[in-house]
């Protein structure tokens, strides 16, 4: 961190990275009461842009689901309180599309946790020659559009245009008329394939850049002492790079709690697979109930805030090093 | 690690693991270029294979029926998501610029907020914009959608440039003033050819995520006006109402993903520092 033009008294405050309560009583110089106001003018914009596009809907959101409220008929437009939360909190479908988003959520991110860590693995030791390949490799499935991931993945599976009915009609349980779009188990299993294979590339060079972390050194004491792979595995790099873990696993969960795309493309929420996004959009979107969809979307919000609490809570996992990433 | 001392053996299983990943991050990509040469009929042999590679998909999407549909997304797609990254990584430029180098208050807030924009439920802003939108007359226009974008863009951007703009040695702007250089030769000669890189590398990456954008793009657009790629995807109808648009919408796919790996090729390194740097040197 740099902080050249700052005065000299205030270097270390700075460098701390902290608010910069200036210690509540020198007072101020001109020079840093000027670069207070600098600060604000250039970093203002983003922040007044940031609030305008985030805080200003979700509070629209909260006013309009108090209403009972259709698009069809506007004059029968009501005030209700939290009559729409009532609605929305007594209804299976609401609870269905939360099992299926936990479901989705929990199978997604630990599959990807394993996978993760095994490709970012893969990538630290691979050899030189093929290190720069393998980043170019993975990074096409993170900048792939999603849609696209969910129509390749969705026609691969087809009965009318898939190839995986005919190359694994040896495995038992699949035959050329396998329907996978039929059911609940075999859509959800299509879903979450094209999630994890989407999203993996992100997880895996978040840990990779955990890995270069760990001290060489550490390792090479573990080696001569003895400790076998797995337990070095388990001794020095796993917690030598908790946080990095944990970052990675924070944001991967609350990106796959908001997944849409997948399921909007391969089932519209047919067979029980609708998810919370996708309940918010059908009211919205399709019904035109703007007071009940309000109500799921900001509800889907508060899901988000209670897993983001959670995992600081429960994990510790440290934000301030999160700087960068998502 | 020392290559030059692991065993031909050891040497073979990374070639392999190697080899493997790459399997993995391609073969869907292979797929579906694979499925957008094939035609219709071609369809039902259900090999991953076309029996006769043909180029009728992207005739169709590019001069035939699904040209106008196709193109006028495409139009849009690149528009809005230049527009909003372009707007974004000014913005967050000067918030960067104001964060890794000067002394104010609020620093820690503007970098909090960024992180909770980050995560918030897209879905949870299309509602209330949907109707809102509606009344102002900003649906299913191009403002109406890069106005949301800036929600998906303006975080990251804020987040990678803050980390970019830790890492520049700033001493080196004062070095040359008292070489002789003027405020302004210092600014242009030393400063901005170091942060130029990470501007760019912002640039990439806010771009990839606008271009992703698919809950924006279906709900708050209802025509070509403004409606970008992937939600197009999903309207995509076959020639007529008994075929399936699958070789249309394979081809499509596939023109839209060449400019990502066109990106991909050419800034790896710097994508890959772009994404990771921030979490590893926060």
């Amino acid at each position: 961190m740099s902080t050249t033009s700052a005065a000299a008294g205030e270097v270390g405050r700075a460098a701390g990275g902290g608010d910069g309560d200036n210690g509540g009583k020198v007072p101020l110089s001109d020079r840093a009461r000027s670069e207070r106001r600098l600060g604000w003018y250039l970093a203002g914009p983003a922040f007044v842009v940031m609030l305008l596009v985030t805080a200003y809907p979700i509070l629209q959101a909260f006013y309009e689901s108090l209403f009972k409220y259709r698009l069809t008929d506007p004059d029968a437009r009501e005030f209700t309180w939290l009559n729409n939360y009532l609605v929305v909190l007594t209804d299976g479908v609401w609870w269905r599309a939360v099992g299926v988003t936990v479901l989705i959520t929990v199978i997604t991110v630990a599959v990807e946790a394993v996978l993760g860590f095994a490709l970012a693995l893969v990538m630290h030791r691979a050899l030189r020659t093929l290190r720069p390949v393998l980043r170019t490799a993975i990074l096409v499935p993170y900048a792939i559009i999603t849609v696209v991931s969910a129509f390749a993945w969705f026609y691969a599976f087809s009965i009318d245009s898939g190839f995986v009915n005919s190359w694994f009609a040896w495995v038992p349980g699949i035959s050329e008329n396998t329907n996978w779009f039929g059911e609940f188990g075999t859509s959800v299993f299509v879903i979450i394939a094209s999630e994890i294979w989407k999203t993996t590339p992100f997880i895996s060079l978040l840990l990779l850049a955990g890995l270069a972390q760990v001290p060489e050194d550490l390792q090479e004491a573990a080696k001569v002492d003895g400790a076998t792979w797995w337990q070095r595995m388990y001794k020095v790099t796993i917690p030598n790079m908790k946080a990095a873990i944990m970052v990675a696993l924070l944001f991967r969960t609350l990106d796959a709690f908001r997944i849409f795309d997948n399921v909007f493309i391969m089932t519209q929420g047919a067979n029980n697979t609708e998810v919370v996004s996708f309940l918010a959009y059908r009211q919205t979107i399709s019904r035109l109930e703007i007071g009940l969809g309000s109500a799921v979307s900001v509800l889907l919000f508060l899901c988000v805030v209670l897993i983001s609490f959670l995992f600081i809570k429960l994990f510790k996992v440290d934000l301030a090093s999160a700087r960068g990433e998502r | 690690m020392d290559e030059n001392q692991l065993s031909r053996g050891t040497k073979a299983w990374w070639w392999v693991a190697g080899v493997v990943v790459i399997v993995y991050a391609l073969f869907p990509v292979a797929w579906i270029v694979s499925l957008s040469f094939k035609t219709p009929s071609d369809l039902a042999t259900l090999q991953f294979l076309p029996t006769n590679w043909v180029w009728d998909n992207y005739d169709n999407i590019l001069r035939g029926d699904a040209q106008d549909l196709f193109l006028s997304a495409l139009r849009n797609s690149v528009g809005i998501s230049l527009i909003a990254t372009f707007i974004s990584v000014v913005l967050a430029t000067f918030a960067a610029y104001a964060i890794a180098r000067l002394d104010f208050p609020g620093k820690r807030l503007i970098l909090t907020t960024a992180l909770a924009v980050a995560i918030f439920p897209v879905i949870s802003i299309v509602t209330p914009l949907f109707n809102l939108w509606r009344n102002i007359g900003l649906y299913d226009t191009w403002p109406g959608l890069i106005i949301p974008y800036l929600s998906l863009t303006l975080p990251i951007s804020i987040w990678t440039l803050s980390a970019f703009f830790r890492q520049i040695p700033w001493e080196l702007e004062q070095a040359a003033q008292v070489d002789g250089a003027t405020t302004w030769q210092a600014f242009r000669k030393v400063i901005v050819p170091l942060a130029t890189p990470g501007v760019f590398t912002t640039a990439i990456i806010s771009f990839f995520i606008a271009w992703n954008d698919f809950v924006y793009g279906i709900s708050l657009t209802s025509t070509e006006a403004a409606r970008p790629v992937p939600a197009a995807l999903a309207f995509f109808t076959g020639a007529s109402q008994f075929e399936e648009p699958t070789g249309a919408i394979a081809a499509a796919a596939v023109v839209v993903t060449i400019p990502v790996v066109i990106l991909v090729l050419l800034f790896q390194r710097r994508i890959v520092s772009g994404l990771t740097q921030g979490a590893v040197k926060g």
